[in-house]
């Protein structure tokens, strides 16, 4: 059979080939500078309409500074303690001490979650007791820790870890669950042995489902550890965030309170929009879903 | 004469998923012999993929003997890389698990992904790349296993003709090239044809061969040549009878 005219060589396929690569590559353009920094302040409008509603309502009403401050009053108060040195040194303490104890909590969480994700029975035996510990408000164990180790730094730690290890733990399970399992087919193709597959397979591959972990677990960690602080005050334990919270219901300083509050929220959301928000970007667009 | 070298034989493989289902595979018998390019066609549920399984040791067949004379790597219809590496870290990572080091590793990935003509796209993940392109660095990440045998479950069924026609040009060099044993299989007939040396038509429910077409076309050949379209519909026509017998 003698060969048509329309047969190709190699090189041609080559040729057609590369062409169609280069048709079918897309290049999305990365987003502007000014659209960025846009993007990065847009969260103070909010913050701006909230400040502006409660000094409105401060001017409308007459209700008495020890119940409600003005933001202004609120401002003083931080930046008194500011001037003593009081609010750096308790901000750094809580920080602190909240890292130490998520960064300890994922050491516990993400072995455990590894064999639970991937042993159906030991997750039938063990799964609930990690649910219920999920559930549970860590503050619930203040008490006991207080009891256990008394009003020690341990007390402290053991209530970060009872509120983060669930957390951390959950999330890397349901990452695993959600693995495609042409993946899993794919370590068995690949001959990869447990602790191979484990490493080079499953953990990256939970890995969107072992961040979210991460994040609830960071936010269960630092409220666990206002939670112990509020209640665990002790000379032993010098002056956190959350015992400064204390010092100012004590001392009937509203201005203090909220003022206390509002650095918890904002290490909160400092976390998570410096630590893990451009984690999870990296994570998302490298896969392709952003 | 040259002895015949069989890469992999099944005899009387017979394959159940439940102890009361009736059988996927029926009594299936088959040789491959070494650097033959085998394709087998059937229509939907009639065992082709079940069997690549059990060949590939996936899956252990209920009854009868699966044997190959060395390892066998598997292609399947999505390219299966991983979405976190890029495409020539995904290469890469077959070689890791074959004690590869970093350099070497680097530069056979490298070699592996000039091979299919995907020198650019060391660095790029898998969503940046088309279909087609992924497939090839599937392709490239198999032959990184240096398995003799390599299996391939409708890897192109989800592709555009006209990439699907590259790459059955890009296989066919390939498996010259390297000298490898190929079990290809397809619910596309006319792909069949193009690619195989043999071609097997597989009965539905249960599973089996009911008949062999040897093809002896000069190459290179193409899907739209008229000889491929003869012996095609000749295998569709057979193809179609089996089905009907469903109905």
């Amino acid at each position: 059979m003698p060969s048509t005219p329309q047969e190709h060589s190699s090189s041609d396929t080559t040729q057609i080939e590369l062409g169609l690569d280069a048709l079918e590559i897309s290049n999305v353009a990365g987003r502007k500078i000014g659209e960025r920094v846009l993007k990065a302040f847009s969260p103070l409008v909010a913050l701006f309409v909230v400040l502006a509603i409660w000094q409105i309502a401060i001017w409308m009403t007459d209700v008495p500074n020890y119940v409600l401050p003005s933001p202004g009053e609120v401002l003083i108060a931080l930046h008194t303690q500011w001037s003593s040195g009081a609010l750096q040194s308790a901000v750094i303490r809580s920080f602190s001490r909240g890292f130490e104890g998520f960064i300890l909590a994922i050491l516990i969480a993400t072995p455990i979650g590894v064999v639970l994700g991937l042993n159906r029975t030991l997750r039938n035996i063990f799964g609930p007791i990690l649910l219920g510990l999920q559930q549970l408000p860590s503050v619930a164990w203040v008490p006991a820790a207080i009891i256990w180790f008394g009003l020690s730094p341990a007390t402290i730690f053991a209530v970060i870890l009872l509120g983060a290890t669930p957390s951390i733990a959950n999330g890397l399970i349901s990452g695993i669950d959600q693995i495609p399992p042409i993946y899993l087919k794919l370590a068995k193709v690949l001959q990869a042995n447990r602790i191979q597959k484990v490493r080079f397979i499953v953990l990256p591959a939970a890995g969107p489902g072992y961040l979210a972990g991460l994040e609830q677990g960071w936010a269960f960690a630092w409220r666990s550890l206002m939670a112990a602080e509020l209640i665990a005050v002790s000379p032993a334990l010098g002056i956190g965030v959350g015992q400064l919270l204390d010092v100012g219901r004590q001392l009937g300083d509203m201005s203090l309170v909220i003022g206390a509050i509002f650095i918890i929220m904002f290490i909160g959301v400092f976390v998570e929009k410096v630590l893990f928000a451009p984690i999870r970007l990296r994570t998302l667009r490298g896969r392709g879903f952003v | 004469m040259s002895v015949r070298v069989v890469d992999v034989t099944l005899s009387s493989v017979t394959k159940r998923f439940g102890e009361k289902e009736s059988p996927v595979l029926e009594n299936v018998n088959l040789e491959v012999g070494r650097g033959e390019f085998v394709v087998l066609v059937g229509a939907s549920g009639c065992g082709k993929s079940t069997l690549l399984n059990l060949i590939s040791g996936l899956d252990v067949a209920t009854a009868g003997v699966v044997a190959t004379s060395a390892r066998s790597t598997l292609m399947f219809q999505e390219s299966a890389l991983m979405p976190w590496l890029s495409a020539g870290q995904n290469v890469e990572l077959a070689l890791r698990l074959r004690g590869f080091n970093k350099e070497d590793r680097i530069a056979r990935a490298e070699e592996l992904l000039a091979k299919v003509n995907l020198s650019n796209a060391y660095g790029k993940r898998p969503h940046e790349l088309s279909g087609g392109m992924r497939q090839r660095v599937a392709i490239a990440r198999a032959l990184a296993q240096e398995t003799p045998i390599l299996l391939m479950d409708e890897p192109f069924a989800a592709l555009d003709a006209i990439t699907r026609d590259l790459l059955h040009d890009e296989l066919i060099r390939l498996w010259q090239e390297n000298g490898l044993t190929v079990v290809f299989v397809t619910h596309n007939v006319r792909e069949a044809v193009r690619l195989g040396q043999r071609v097997l038509l597989m009965s539905s429910r249960p599973g089996k061969f009911i008949k062999e077409w040897k093809i002896e076309l000069i190459e290179p050949r193409r899907i739209d040549s008229p000889e491929v379209a003869v012996l095609a519909r000749e295998i569709t026509d057979e193809l179609r009878m089996e089905i009907k017998r469903h109905a």
